[in-house]
Order: structure tokens, then sequence, then C-alpha cells
């Protein structure tokens, strides 16, 4: 077995993101960090939508980034810390839109190791040096300077090590322009390793410490370092130096220190200001606990800065800091708005704060104002005896307030994120769709979803409107060349035309000069101010003066078909032959003196638009029934001599030609394509030679079951073409990248562009007898997405397979539930105390739920319909349950009856794992499945991870033990049992009498039931220790499986050793086999192994398109949805691997990372082709390509060829 | 503190490391902190694992999302705790019998 893998999704969380001027212009741009890509994201001011100018795969963990920009430069650089033990600097280069590494330093060896620097990143406010820290001990300084030429240089690097030293934090300070100063929050674990008392573990202090560089000496020096809050997480930078212009100064420096329920203000040698975090004032929470703040920004304005700081909660506080000079006066901070909680907060100087959340949707807020004049309390450290530090060991009183709604800020775009994908399942449900659709199970806690994915462009409808009649083709046409709206719209009918014009309403148009007596065949706005009518009986040229300069087609022939460009019109009459048509520079259409006959009747014409500047294009392609597409020249040296031909394997029902750019093919200029549509639903893609006319190149797909109709379009300005099957395909340009993809949307029997004032990017279809006007905004998302809304977090889900709903079992840790809630309040009333009710008013979705102790749970069955795409019901869990696995069991001693087994367990607590009982819910669904009744509950001994029918039974994973149950009356029966696997099992899958069991920590394990003897016997296991998150069986022997760091591998059983397990009857043999490496018998062998980078979190064998062969599907925590192809022939995989080798080579890793080690981060990668990689070579340097297609006797044009059919023969497109 | 550490030259098992092997080693230690020597104590081997996983779950984004999901705390909370279990993952040393 041989695979290839794809990345359909590439991840959509975002680990970091830094703002700055990337591009050297004075807009800002944001660099985005997805975890294992880095990303180019730019604002539009007016219209506020944030989108993605460049993407690029690292191949490397991203675990650090950092923004700098040099003294007196106008643009900033990129520092990236990663596992790849290098620094990289880059920087963004407008012209080839591509990031360009500066510098790479290796400093150490790749991996995410404890001693290992790039956890944390800090920069020199002054751009002159950099941090680059470790978990523990180590700390390099870089000193960034330019040379003569003004490149930017690196030194080699400093070091501040501080041995047995962990470190929680490192900052850049803002020492205006004395030396680079960093401070780092650090704790030394020399006297707790020693002191068997703990004592000195619990009087371990957390030390604040500045680090000096001195530019002078060239080293660094711990310059101070003082004791502070032990449970300090978060320092942030505060502004210092004096401004350039006047001697004042822009802050006091220093640094916050964030500690858990407090800020504190400090710097060396200055007084600290403390100040509480207020805090949520819900009647009821787990007061235990302190509040930490997770993300912070600084914003500098003019002459003024603050701080927003956000809390575990997601609340936003502003910060602001009093001084005189370099004095601090107070520290003040107050609750402004609630926000996502976020990985990385932006402020960007346009007046936006860009929020990169953890979980879920990525949002960009406009500033309203910044929270100066409302009514929020404000705490200062006036407010308190020596600033809040008269007794640091002592907690200020808490500070209590409200959430609102909304105030200070306002949310302008949203950037659709799958993070986190909790289960997903792929099924072909919704009508009509052709390929199976992705439902997701997204998010955490209030802000969960379950999401319906679609692979296509998303179109928005503007109008529709009833005819009435059935149209057979739709035109738009302006009046003059350079109108910029359409001014009517053409409708051919069988026996007639209609025109419409369109204005502020779109109404029947009077005198418009076109014939309406007769069907239309092509419309064309002609020359600077003509319009043009081609009917079966002629061509209308009509003037703007609406006198009609008419052509008759000969007598006893008709045109059948016609093409028309600005300047040139090509007609076919139905005996076969082409009359060529040319506007002469008094704007008069003449006819060339010679016919030209084709020997076949003519399906179809096509020229392209003419070139800027030019008098014609110079070929015609002609589609005939004999099978052929033929080059006509309409060159004046040799007008209608055919110059190449290309056969076809069926007739063409349409050709087109379309000039688009492919940076692939040349990222010059456009490339001149020649798409021929077949009649069996084909589309051939070749590409015309502008010089010789030859036909290149030739690729193929399918793209549905009609014959395919072509119309070159307008998209966005940029030529386009759309293809109309039994789906509707767009071909366009995206980021210099030809993209092909289908639109959901109705099915259309004619399109056209169309241009008006509240549709200027559109297009009009005819879908039957529906007028439809539409537009395409997002380009780039190729995933449509519905979305329900979900109260918990999602954990595992269901389909039922004849009612066609999902059963999604939700739970939330540390939450209380709905009845809980409401006990809480019960008892709280019983007291006589006063609260406040209207906090628990606000919304849950946007502002989440007070936060319970450990052990506390809120969970519910829901019942959700995917068609509707709605919940049809949710069923709530009491008595602090939570729900951990779902099954769907047709119960044999019930008459194979579907009953629903939710595996849930009480009072659970995660670390170590425990629970007062576990229990198995057994439901009966009742009204056809929109309800479900509650059987009984079965007690176990544990939390029950893994439940799965088997055989007409339920076979559940009850922490180390593996049991069969049957159904009785009051409860679930135990017929057998086996207790001997080594961890916990977390899934199963079954085949046969055959179960695989996946073990949370110790791989998979292959049992099989034997009934005579009532016996479960674990007959094989694996060499390696796995942690298993999720399995698939790929046939009775295979199982691919996903484990908790990244990998995905497939495990093959010998089949010598599954048909003899299968032949012993009683199992007695396989019982008495003596146990290899303290396991089973046997042993599973690794057929494939593949690091993602990603964890996995179901997989599954299907197919994506249509009659294709099968692939594996997998989702990634992160948002990552891929597929893993297995090659057919030998000759393919020989190809690609070493395709794969050379493209390694490249070095195109952003971060350093090596590509080999990377997909080999645990185990040495294993008969996978990185397809990622592989099609980078698309985005390579021509001369490279054409090295790289030489090493491999192919050409340019093959590798890519092969590239694309492996793609579209997998996931379609 | 800077100065110290220059060498880049990788060590191998030359003759000249046969008379400075135990300075070399101790310098080993010092430079590349977790590793192991001849006369380690369960202790100390369990607590350097327990770092070393500890880091490296806050090294890779996914694993700090996983178990804020599964805990349903937020990633800043996980990788803060983590962090703090750094200190000491597995209690105090036990006390020495002699």
């Amino acid at each position: 077995m041989h695979l290839y893998n794809l990345t359909v999704q590439t991840p959509t969380a975002i680990t970091h993101a830094v703002v700055g001027n990337f591009s050297g212009a004075r807009q800002q741009e944001l660099v985005l960090s997805r975890g294992t890509r880095l990303e180019l994201a730019r604002l539009d001011p007016q219209t506020g939508k944030l989108s993605t100018v460049i993407a690029s795969d690292v191949f490397g963990s991203i675990r650090s980034l950092a923004a700098f920009r040099l003294t007196g430069g106008s643009k900033d650089y990129a520092i990236v810390g990663s596992d790849s033990g290098r620094i990289v600097i880059f920087e963004y280069d407008p012209q080839t839109s591509s990031f360009v590494k500066i510098h790479q330093e290796t400093y150490g060896k790749s991996g995410s190791r404890r001693i290992v620097s790039g956890q944390y990143l800090a920069t020199d406010p002054k751009g002159r040096a950099v941090m680059i820290s470790a978990m523990e001990k180590t700390k390099l300084v870089y000193i960034l300077n330019r040379d003569a030429a003004a490149r930017l240089t690196i030194s080699s690097p400093l070091e501040a090590h501080k041995a047995n030293a962990i470190i929680h934090h490192v900052v850049g300070l803002d020492v205006g322009f004395e030396n680079p100063t960093f401070a780092a929050l650090e704790v030394d674990y020399t006297e707790s390793d020693q002191d068997t008392t703990g004592e000195a573990f619990s009087n371990a202090q957390k030390m604040l410490t500045y680090y000096e560089l001195d530019l002078g000496l060239n080293h660094v020096v711990r310059k101070w370092s003082e004791p502070t809050d032990p449970r300090a997480n978060l320092l942030v930078q505060v502004p210092g130096g004096q401004a350039a212009s006047s001697d004042r100064y822009d802050g006091p420096s220093g640094v916050l220190v964030c500690c858990e329920d407090h800020i504190v203000y400090r710097n060396m040698d200055a007084p600290q200001h403390r100040v509480p975090i207020p805090r949520r004032n819900y009647p009821f929470q787990d007061d235990e606990r302190g509040l930490i703040i997770t993300a912070a920004v600084m914003h500098k304005m003019k002459g003024a800065f603050f701080f927003l700081l956000q809390s575990e909660e997601g609340d936003l506080y502003k910060v602001t800091i009093e001084h005189e000079e370099q004095e601090v006066k107070a520290l003040k901070i107050k609750y402004f708005d609630t926000v996502p909680v976020a990985s990385s907060l932006c402020i960007m100087k346009s007046g936006f704060l860009f929020v990169a959340a953890e979980f879920g949707n990525h949002h960009l807020y406009q500033f309203l104002k910044l929270g100066d004049e409302d009514e929020e309390r404000e705490h200062s450290s006036t407010d308190y005896p020596s600033f809040g530090m008269a007794d640091p060991n002592v907690p200020l009183p808490r500070a209590l307030f409200r959430p609102h709604v909304l105030e200070n800020l306002a949310l302008v775009d949203e950037l659709e994120s799958l993070n986190p994908i909790i289960d997903c399942k792929v099924l072909n449900l919704l009508p009509n769709a052709g390929t199976p659709q992705t439902f997701a199970a997204c998010g955490r806690g209030s802000r969960s979803t379950f999401r319906t994915l679609r692979y296509g462009l998303e179109a928005d409808e503007a109008i529709n409107v009833d005819l009435r009649g059935i149209p057979t083709s739709v035109w738009t046409t302006k009046l003059k060349e350079d109108d910029q709206f359409d001014a009517y719209i053409v409708l051919s009918f069988i026996y007639g035309t209609l025109v419409l014009s369109v204005g502020e309403t779109i109404t029947d148009a009077e005198d418009s000069g076109f014939l309406t007596t007769s069907p239309t065949i092509a419309v064309q706005q002609i020359g600077v101010d003509g319009l043009l009518q081609v009917h079966p009986h002629g061509i209308r040229h009509i003037l703007p003066d609406k006198r009609v300069n008419e052509w008759q087609a000969p007598p006893e022939k008709m045109i059948v078909n016609a093409t028309t460009n600005k300047r040139q019109v090509v007609v076919a009459l139905n005996s076969g032959e082409l009359v060529y048509f040319e506007l002469d520079l008094e704007g008069q259409l003449n006819e060339y003196q010679d016919r030209r006959a084709m020997g076949s009747t003519i399906l179809s014409l096509s020229v392209a638009e003419v070139p800027e500047g030019r008098q014609r294009t110079p070929y015609l392609a002609v589609g005939c029934e004999d099978q052929t597409v033929r080059i006509i020249s309409l060159d004046p040296e040799n007008t209608l001599e055919v110059i190449s031909l290309q056969a076809l394997t069926a007739p063409p029902s349409s050709v087109c030609i379309a000039e688009i750019l492919d940076a692939s093919l040349n990222r010059a200029q456009p490339t001149t394509f020649v798409n021929i549509g077949l009649q069996n639903g084909v589309l051939l893609r070749t590409v015309l030679d502008p010089l010789n006319g030859q036909l290149t190149d030739t690729r193929s797909r399918f793209l549905g079951t009609r014959p395919v109709k072509l119309i070159r379009v307008v998209l966005h300005g940029n030529p386009a073409v759309l293809a109309l099957s039994s789906r509707t395909w767009l071909n366009y340009t995206y980021q210099n990248m030809m993209h092909f993809i289908p639109l959901i949307y109705e099915n259309l029997e004619s399109a056209w562009t169309f241009s008006a004032e509240l549709v200027p990017n559109g297009f009009i279809g005819v879908s039957r007898s529906v007028l439809r006007i539409f537009h395409i905004t997002k380009l780039g998302s190729k995933l449509k997405q519905d979305v329900i809304p979900l109260d918990n977090t999602p954990r595992k889900f269901v389909a039922h397979p004849a009612n066609g709903y999902f059963y999604l079992i939700e739970s939330d840790h540390r939450a209380y539930s709905a009845s809980a809630a409401e006990q809480e309040l019960e008892r709280l009333r019983a007291t006589g105390k006063e609260f406040d009710k209207e906090i628990l008013d606000l919304p849950q979705r946007e502002f989440g739920r007070p936060k319970a102790p450990a052990g506390i749970w809120s969970s519910c069955i829901r019942i959700i319909d995917p068609v509707e795409g709605r919940t049809v019901r949710v069923v709530e869990l009491d008595n602090n349950e939570a729900a951990f696995s779902i099954a769907a069991v047709p119960f044999a001693a019930r008459d194979n009856v579907l009953h629903l087994v939710v595996g849930t367990a009480q009072d659970t607590f995660l670390s170590p794992r425990s629970c007062t009982s576990g229990f198995l819910r057994t439901y009966k669904f009742v009204e056809d499945g929109r309800g479900l009744e509650l059987l009984h509950k079965t007690e176990v001994d544990d939390v029950p991870l893994a439940i799965l029918g088997f055989q007409g039974r339920l076979a559940a994973g009850v922490g180390k033990s593996l049991r069969l149950y049957d159904i009785g009356k009051k409860k679930l029966l135990r017929k057998v049992e086996n207790k001997n696997f080594p961890s916990t099992i977390v899934t199963l899958n079954t085949q046969g009498s055959r179960l695989l069991v996946g073990d949370m920590q110790e791989s998979i394990h292959f049992a099989v039931y034997k009934p005579p003897e009532n016996r479960l016997i674990i007959f094989a296991d694996d060499t390696q220790p796995r942690w298993i998150t999720t399995t698939t069986m790929l046939d009775y022997n295979t199982v691919v499986a996903g484990d908790r760091f990244g990998n995905i591998f497939v495990n093959r059983l010998d089949p010598k050793v599954s048909d003899q397990i299968d032949d012993d009857p009683v199992g007695a043999g396989i019982m008495h086999e003596k146990g290899i490496l303290m396991g089973a018998p046997h042993k599973t062998s690794l057929l494939a192994h593949f690091h993602v980078g990603d964890i996995i979190t179901s997989l599954h064998k299907l197919s994506m398109v249509t009659g294709a062969r099968e692939v594996i599907v997998y989702t990634g925590l992160h948002g990552t949805i891929g597929v893993l192809v297995p090659f057919i022939s030998k000759e393919d995989v020989d190809f690609i691997s070493t395709l794969e080798q050379h493209m390694r080579t490249e070095q195109l890793s952003l971060v350093g990372r090596d590509h080999l080690a990377w997909r080999g981060y645990y185990v040495p990668v294993k008969a996978v082709v990185d397809g990622d990689l592989c099609e980078m070579f698309s985005r390579l340097l021509p001369h490279r390509q054409s090295v790289i297609a030489g090493e491999l006797d192919r050409t340019v044009g093959e590798v890519l060829k092969k590239l694309e059919q492996l793609r579209v023969m997998a996931i379609g497109f | 503190m800077s100065r110290k550490q220059r060498q880049t030259r990788p060590l191998t098992m030359s003759s000249e490391l046969r008379y400075t092997a135990n300075t070399q080693l101790e310098h080993l230690h010092a430079r590349y902190t977790g590793t192991g020597h001849a006369d380690l104590t369960k202790y100390e081997w369990l607590t350097h694992q327990h770092r070393d996983t500890l880091s490296s779950i806050v090294g890779h984004p996914p694993l700090t999302s996983y178990l804020a999901i599964a805990d349903g705390e937020a990633v800043g909370r996980v990788k803060f705790e983590m962090t703090e279990r750094m200190l000491q993952p597995c209690g105090p040393p036990p006390k020495k019998d002699d």
C-alpha cells in the first residue's frame, strides 16, 4: 500500500497573530500562524473585510511569532520560532507576493524540547535585538542591525542562560535607545528538587529578571532580579524612552506582570502598583478559582497608550497607567467588553481589533470608543494602601463587574474556523448534492457549533424571477464599449426572443432593435457603440441610432451556431459552412469573400476576446460532429485555413477559448486555454500555443452527467469560464493560481455575466423557467458552511441509518447544567442573600457560563436534522452525568430494533480519571426518531468511553475491560468480559466476529468473540505504544488510526494469522498460545505512517467523487481536513516519490524544518507521499521546475498534469 | 555568564576524552539538562520525564488545545498550569535512607 496525502482544508486555527507594515506600504497587515502554516492577511478598511493575501505551508510547528522594525525603517520583518531548532527572519515581498526568508540561524536540535529555544520570542521595541527562549534555561539573544547596503544583519547568538530555571514568559522592555533589555519570568527548581520536606517547593519564588544586552561589550548581563507574585503568568511591555522630538518620556517603561487575580506594575528601582482583575459578579461560581490574563495587547497612540488584557473568560480589560515622566502615579483597570477568548489580540492603527480566537471563528472588531466616558467602575492602585502593595502576599479585595453586550467594539467581520473539529461524519444526505457532505461537530463550550460543509464556491442569490416560459439561452449586453453596467438582458426561447432592459428595475424593453419574433443564437456589443444579434436567418447589426444593417443567411440555409467578440463574428450554417465577418475601421461588418465547408456538422464555435490594441484574434476553435475540434486561422494571410486538429472521444457540445492567468504555466501573462465540453459530461482543457496555433497539454475532468456548456464570463474584472453540466463549475484565477471549483447553487441551463449597479460583479442564469441573478464573493473559501449552534462541547455523534437524523452528545467540564444552575439559585434564595439576576440572563453563547469547580458537568443529547439544518430536540442529562460515548445498536433480543445507547459517567474527574459511577443509558427511538424514551440505566464501574453495536448486542469499553451486553427488561445484561487491556479502551470497530479495540496508550488490539465458549480473546496487538484517538477498519485485516501526536498510521494483520484465528471454532488454540513481548501472541505490522501535525479526530473510508476509488478522509483538531489516496500503479508511486524527493531538496519550509524529519516526527514516514509538498511544484520558479521535470524525464506540463489528475481523481476538484 | 560555553565542536569518544571524560561528562550534564547518568534515581528520572512531557505539551499547540477542550479550560490556563507543574511534577523528593 502506498498513499498520497492531500490537504483539502488547511488548519483554520490561529495560534499566533502579529500586526505590522509587512509590505512596507502605509497599510497594516497581519501575519497569522495557523500552527503549520503562515498567512498574510490584509484588511480592507472600507469594507472591513479581512482577506488572505498569501498562505504558505511551513512543514513545521510554529511556536512563536514576533514582528520588529529596524530603527528608522518603514517595513516590518517577522521572526518565527518553531520546532526546527532555528530562528528565521522573513519578510513579505509585495512584488512576487511571497514570504522571503532573510536569515535562518541554527541554534539547536529540532523538535519541541525543554531546553531548545523557540517557545518564547521577545523583540526590542527599537528593533535592535531579539531574545528567543526555551521552556527551561536557554535564552539566546541575537543582535539585529543593517549593513552598508541597508540589508538586515543578524549576529551570532549571545547566551543568557540560567540553569534549572523554568521560564514562564519573556518580553522586550521599552527602554528607548538605552541598551536593549528583556524581562523574563523564571522559577528556579534547584532547591525544591533537593528539599525532601517540600518546604522549598512551597517557598519557591517566581523571579522577574531583567537581562541587559550591552551593545558596547557585546554580551548579556543579568541586571536585576526580584521575586514577584508566585502565580504570575504573563508579562506585558510598558512604553518607555524619550520621544525623539521632545524630552518627554513616552511612558514609565517596565512591565505589567499579570498574575492570578492581580495586575502588578514593576520596574527596576520603582515602586510597585497593584490592582485586582475584576471578576464577573455571578451569584454562584467556583470562588476558589483565580482569574488569569491569557492574552494582552498594548497600543500606542499619539502621546498616550493603553493596554487591553483579556481574561480566560473572554472579558477585555482596559488598563491605563498615569505617569509623570518616568514615575508611575496610578495603575487603573476597568472592564471594557467581552469577545471570544483569544490566542492573540492585534490592534490596527485604522481602529480595528483582531481577535484570533483559540476556538471557533476569528473576529474582527472596530473600535467605536475607548471606554473613556462610560459608567463602568475603574479600579486604581491609588485606591489601596501603598498602591495595593501593602502586603503583597495578601490578595486585594475582589472587584466585581457585570459584563455587558458590546459597547466599545462593533463586530465587522468573522473568519470562519472549524477549530476544533471534535467529531465528523462524511455522508451524502442532502438532496441533489452529488458529492458527500462533511458534517463536523466543532467548537468548545457555549460557542460550539455543528457545521455542514460542502465543497464548492458559495453563490449568493440577489434576485430570482419566474418567467413562465423556458428560455434556452440568456445574454446581457451593454450599449457602448465603455459602459460600466449592462443595459439589456436578452432571453431566447424556442420561438422568439425577449429583451428586458436593466435600470433601477428590470422591465420589458421597447424599441431595442432586436428581432423578437425569432430565437437568438448570439448577442454582442460590437465596435464602439453597436449591438449585434445573430438569429437563425441572419445577423442584425444595430447602430446607435437604431438603424439596422442586416445580413441574410443564404436561401435554404440557416445559421446554427455563432461566436462573437468585439470585432469579429463567425457563424456556422447548417450546411457545415463557416462564414466570417470582421468589423472594418468605419464600424461596418464585412463578410470575408470565401466560405469554408468543414465537411461535418458544426456543433460549436469559439473565438477569444480581441487582445488589447489589436484588430482581431487570430484563432477560431470549431467543434464538429465527427468528434474533432479544429483550430482555424482568422489571420488575413491564411484566413479560414485549418491549423491544427484535436481528436475527441465524444462529440463536442461546446468549445470556449479563454485567456486566464495560471502562474504554474506562465506567471507573466495569461495563457490561452481551449476548453472543450463533450456531450458525455467530460471537459477537456488544452493550451493553445499563441505562435503556431497548436494544441498542447490536454487535461480532462468529469463535470457531470449532462452535455457540457461553456460560457466565457468576467469575474471581478478577470476572465473566467462557467461550465454547466449536471453541476455548475467555475474556472478562475485566485492568487495567481487557476482553480476549477463547483458552485453550490441551482443547476443552470444557461448563464452570462451580469453587471448592474446593485449587482456589479454578478452572473445571470436560467434554471428551467426561473431567471436567477447571483454573485460570488468569497473566492478563497472552497467550503460552504451551514451552522447549527450547540450549547456544550460536542463529543461524538452517530447517524440513524433510516431516518437520517444525527444523535449528538455534548458535555462540558466545569460548567453548571441548567438544572444544577437552578439548584444553586434555589440554595441562594433560601439563604436570602441578594444577588444580581440580570447577569444570568446574558446570552450564554457570547458570555459563556459561570465556571464550576472540577467534577461538575453539563451534558445533553441533541437530535439534529441535517437536511433542514436544525435541532430537533435536546435531552438534558441530570445528576451531574456527562455523556462520553454513543451508539445506535440493533438488539437481536428485540428483533433487531435500533436502540440508542449512551455511555455516561457521574461526578467525573479527569485527572486522575474517576467517577462515582458510569452508566449505559438505553433509549428507545420514539416519534420516528424525533424523540428518545429512556428504557433503563445500567451501572458500570468506570467511564464507558467506547460503545458499539456488535452482532445484535452491545460491545462496551469500560476502563480496561471490554464487555458484551445484551438487552434486558430492567438493565443491560453483561454476557462476557475481557479485562486484559493495558490502559483504557477508547475506540471500537468491528467486522464479523472480530473487534478492533483502540487502547488509549497501547495502540490497537485485535480481539475475537467465540460464541460457542462465550469468550472474548485478544489475539493480536501492535509492537509500538500508540496514543489512539480514532480508528477505522480499511478491510478485515487492516486498520487506519490516528494518534494524539498528530500521526496517521495503517496496521495490518497477517492474513494467515487471520485465517487461523477464524478457523479455530472455540478459540482454545489462541488462548493457549504464548504471548510475545508481554502482549498478544500475534503482532500487526506497520504499513504506512505519516505525521500530519494536527491531532486526528476522525477517519473515514469512502469515495469523495461518484464512481471514483475510495480514499481515507481525516479531520484534525485544528480544523484540518485531508485525504489519503491509495496509488493504483507502481509507476505512479515511483514518479511521485521521486518528485517528492526533489521537492524536499528545494528547502521550501519557511521555518527551516527538514521536510522528511517533520513528516517522520515520531516514527519515520512510511509509504506516504506528501501531496502538499508535491503541489508546491507549481509555485516553483520556472527554471527550477524544468530542472526537476528534466530529472524525472518529463516536461513541466506533464508533471503538473499528473499532480492535477491525482487531485481530481481523489477529491473531484 | 555569557562568555562560557562557546564550544561548538561535537564531542567524540576520542583518545583525549579518556583523560578528561569526567569533566567532559559533567560539562555535558550541565549543558544538556535532562541527560541521564549511571547514578540517576527513580525520582530524578521521573521528574525529568515529566518536565520533558509538560514542556512538550506546551510546545505543541494541538496538544494544548486537546487538553483545554477535555478540561473545559482556556488554552492559556492549560499552558500556565502545565508550566507551573514543571517546578515539581512528582512531589517532593524521597527521603534518603542513610
